[in-house]
């Protein structure tokens, strides 16, 4: 065993509301690359990030070198050498590769820059990683493969003695892929100790010594890769059992199809087909950035269609904006409530009716005696909490915020109504509160398609789920096969 | 707690506090300030301002702002005298073919706006300059007079002892106040200023409400032009020169939010009469030209200060 360059002991972290991580343990050695898995919001970044300063943790040490420390700061970071990879790169495109290599680090003669010098020295990295990159080149003509090459690069040239790598092969193509793992062969050679973030089990089994996995903020067991299967490591991931109750409901799923997707393709989404049936909830699983929420904006106009058809009570539609949509009986209920739901700033009266106050106004004056009418009807039906309707909608809770977007959504009658995280951010109590509105759409005959990263609340409401993986068509499960390791599976397929 | 009390109705009257004051420290600089005619005349020299501000509120509550006002109002003013004066043309005619035209100038920035997503600052500006080389192309950098005398009723004539312009400005404030609150899309005004993005995924067609926005501003900028042309009587290049910034100004005197979302007819009132009392004070005061700019833009700078101040107050209150 070699040494451990790294450790975390006993790391607690308290955010408002929520322990983001509970006494989690964590360590890595030098030429070692260690996995660290688990699902959306498990902890895995917050745990990162106390490794480099940005997040500090209210209980546990940080130790480096057998030096303990409370709290990291970016400089103790970078003198220690740990450097991250984030998925979003941040190489600046007009540069050069070299300069990128030593931006914020620039060799200088005098008060001038010295090109030469940097290009000469970030060849010798780029030769000494077997990286294939002209140092005059300017990033922006450089692929994302080769832009993410460029960082740890310069990590490399920092002398970094731990690499953590956040999702690496995101972004890249199978080509670029294999790329980065003979990078990261190479760094593990020269014994740098990798941290490797990643969803995808077969990378993880490709490339890891050992594999953390983490849960809820929870540290939940360290393997060794040859050790442990597919199947151990996904029931370890999401092995809870369910533990939010969902309320009964009557299944009103029809023989009806209403709305019908062949080969949608468009806004990162990759030749889609489903069929979509009266009375039924439909639930989109999948890893974030799998094409749920752009599938979304698909059907409901937002953005274009680049190919494929979409059927709507079996005429063939397109939508070019969401009144469009609205028009014909759809809504969505976003998933970013303040940012796309409300207007913050508005009262509720007004956030509730302002997708119906076209249809509530004569000759394009609104009907106000309807307009409260409406608004008070929907806070009583929604159970709003608020103390009168010409409240700032920002000065309501989440879960209430919730029901005014969906207050709205419903002021306009529509069919079919597209949920986008409909819990995400909302206290259990409300969750609950959320399922039973959904359960009464249902039971008036309204259809709902539900997005959610949460699996344990698609698999206790849904009647279907279909999985989508990278923008395509993961697979879909019947209610009886519902499980969160088929879920998963189909979830983390890559293509 | 009556503390408190004072300090609410302070900041809730603020502005007309503020007209207030500035009545009695004229009144008592100047002695004519407070006579009839001199009412008369800074209520008829802000019909003008009046009139302009309607349309431009439109385009500040959608969050955009719109600096061609000057100019198309110059604009206007050359291009119907020059149909009046040199082309022949009736006087209602030329007075609508030249409100049309700013209503299109309107719809263009709108429109660029909208769909090249060009931050308004910069296409206003643009057009700013573009009309205003327009108006001296057009004029020849000459004045044009000689209009038929009905012309001059618009401007210069009276109900009563009530100005029309006056008259004029009242209906147009009534009309913008109307479109704000009782029509469906005047509410679409305030969710687009307030939050573009939530609003589009609402059903409200944005980039629509975009075009309505500038067009209508340019509407009225149009019919702010007219009157001050049938006012003065001849067309000048200079007509509209600082006009934007009256309006602005006299807008976010009145409270409304530069950044969009918040506005309210009764309130700009307000700031209209507050603008124009200074102008009017100043010259009764003797105070010079130059003076004038430099108390208006330091008058601009306090008004806006104020807006921003006071929402990074309520934000940071809702973070506390």
């Amino acid at each position: 065993m070699s040494e451990v360059i790294l450790q975390l002991k006993n790391i607690t972290k308290r955010f408002p509301g929520v322990v983001a991580l509970n006494n989690v343990s964590f360590d890595v050695r030098a030429g070692e690359v260690h996995a660290l898995c688990g699902e959306n919001g498990a902890g895995k970044s917050t745990l990162i990030k106390t490794c480099t300063g940005a997040v500090i943790p209210d209980e546990g040490e940080i130790v480096i070198d057998g030096q303990s420390f409370k709290q990291m700061t970016p400089q103790l970071a970078d003198k220690y050498g740990i450097a991250v990879i984030y998925q979003e790169l941040n190489s600046v495109g007009d540069l050069s590769a070299s300069e990128n290599v030593f931006l914020g680090n620039e060799i200088r003669r005098g008060v001038l820059v010295d090109k030469k010098e940097m290009a000469r020295r970030s060849a010798e990295v780029f030769e000494s990683l077997n990286i294939k990159i002209n140092p005059y080149e300017l990033v922006k003509n450089l692929t994302v493969g080769y832009r993410q090459m460029i960082e740890i690069a310069k990590a490399v040239s920092h002398n970094a003695r731990v690499l953590i790598m956040d999702e690496p092969s995101a972004p890249l193509t199978n080509n670029e892929t294999e790329n980065m793992f003979a990078l990261v062969e190479q760094l593990k050679k020269k014994g740098v100790a990798i941290v490797y973030i990643s969803h995808r089990m077969p990378e993880i089994f490709r490339l890891s010594d050992r594999i953390t996995v983490m849960r809820d903020g929870q540290y939940i067991q360290t393997l060794h890769t040859q050790e442990t299967s597919n199947e151990e490591l996904i029931k370890l991931m999401v092995g809870r059992e369910l533990s939010a109750t969902f309320p009964p409901r009557k299944t009103m799923v029809s023989e009806e199809v209403l709305l019908k997707a062949e080969n949608l393709a468009g806004n990162g989404v990759k030749n889609i087909s489903f069929e979509l049936k009266k009375g039924e909830i439909l639930g989109f699983a999948g890893l974030i950035g799998a094409g749920r929420t752009e599938l979304a904006e698909l059907i409901f106009g937002v953005k274009e269609i680049e190919s494929g058809t979409l059927t709507w009570k079996g005429k063939e539609v397109k939508f070019h904006c969401p009144q469009e949509a609205i028009a014909a009986g759809i809504v969505l209920c976003p998933e970013d409530r303040k940012n796309q739901g409300l207007c913050l700033p508005m009262n509720i009266r007004d956030n509730i009716s302002l997708s119906s106050a076209r249809r509530l106004s004569r000759f394009c004056v609104l009907d106000w005696k309807k307009v409260d009418e409406i608004s008070n009807s929907y806070k009583e039906k929604l159970q709003i909490k608020t103390p009168g309707l010409f409240q700032q909608a920002k000065n309501l809770s989440g879960g209430n915020q919730q029901k005014v977007v969906l207050a709205k959504g419903l002021a306009t009658s529509p069919e079919l109504v597209i949920f986008d995280e409909p819990t995400r951010g909302i206290d259990v109590g409300a969750k609950y509160e959320i399922y039973k509105l959904l359960n009464s759409l249902i039971e008036e005959g309204k259809t709902i398609i539900m997005i959610s990263s949460e699996m344990e609340e698609l698999i206790g409401m849904a009647d279907r789920i279909i999985v989508l993986a990278e923008g395509h068509y993961g697979g879909e499960i019947r209610k009886e096969e519902f499980s969160q390791q088929l879920i998963m599976e189909y979830a983390s397929k890559s293509y | 707690m009556k503390t408190l009390n004072v300090k609410q109705f302070v900041k809730k009257y603020a502005i007309y506090l503020v007209l207030l004051a500035l009545i009695i420290i004229f009144s008592i600089a100047s002695p004519q300030f407070l006579r009839v005619s001199n009412i008369v005349n800074v209520v008829r020299q802000a019909s003008m301002l009046g009139i302009a501000s309607v349309g431009m509120i439109f385009v500040m509550i959608i969050g955009g702002i719109d600096l061609s006002v000057g100019s198309v109002v110059t604009f206007v003013n050359i291009i119907v005298a020059y149909f009046m004066v040199n082309m022949g043309m009736n006087p209602v005619l030329a007075s609508l073919v030249g409100i049309g035209a700013s209503t299109l100038i309107g719809f263009f920035n709108g429109w660029v706006v909208a769909n090249i997503k060009i931050p308004p600052l910069i296409v206003t500006l643009a057009t700013q300059i573009i009309f205003e080389g327009w108006a001296y192309i057009i004029a020849g950098g000459m004045p044009i007079f000689g209009f038929p005398k009905s012309f001059a009723v618009l401007g210069q004539g009276y109900v009563g002892i009530i100005p029309i312009p006056v008259i004029l400005m009242v209906i147009c404030l009534i009309a913008g106040s109307f479109i704000l609150n009782k029509t469906f899309f005047g509410r679409h005004f305030y969710a687009v200023g307030s939050n573009a993005e939530a609003s589009e995924l609402s059903g409200v067609r944005v980039k629509r409400v975009h075009y309505l926005a500038y067009s209508l501003c340019g509407f009225f900028a149009g019919l702010s032009g007219v009157v001050m042309l049938s006012r003065t009587n001849s067309g000048q290049v200079t007509a509209g020169q600082g006009f934007e910034f009256d309006v602005i100004s006299a807008l976010v005197l009145g409270g409304v939010s530069v950044t969009g979302g918040a506005g309210s007819i009764s309130c700009a009132v307000a700031g209209i009469l507050i603008m124009q009392i200074l102008s009017n004070g100043f010259v009764l005061c003797g105070i010079s030209t130059y003076l004038q700019m430099v108390i208006k833009g330091c008058v601009l700078l306090v008004a806006v200060g104020f807006d921003m101040l006071q929402r990074m107050k309520e934000s940071t209150v809702k973070k506390a």
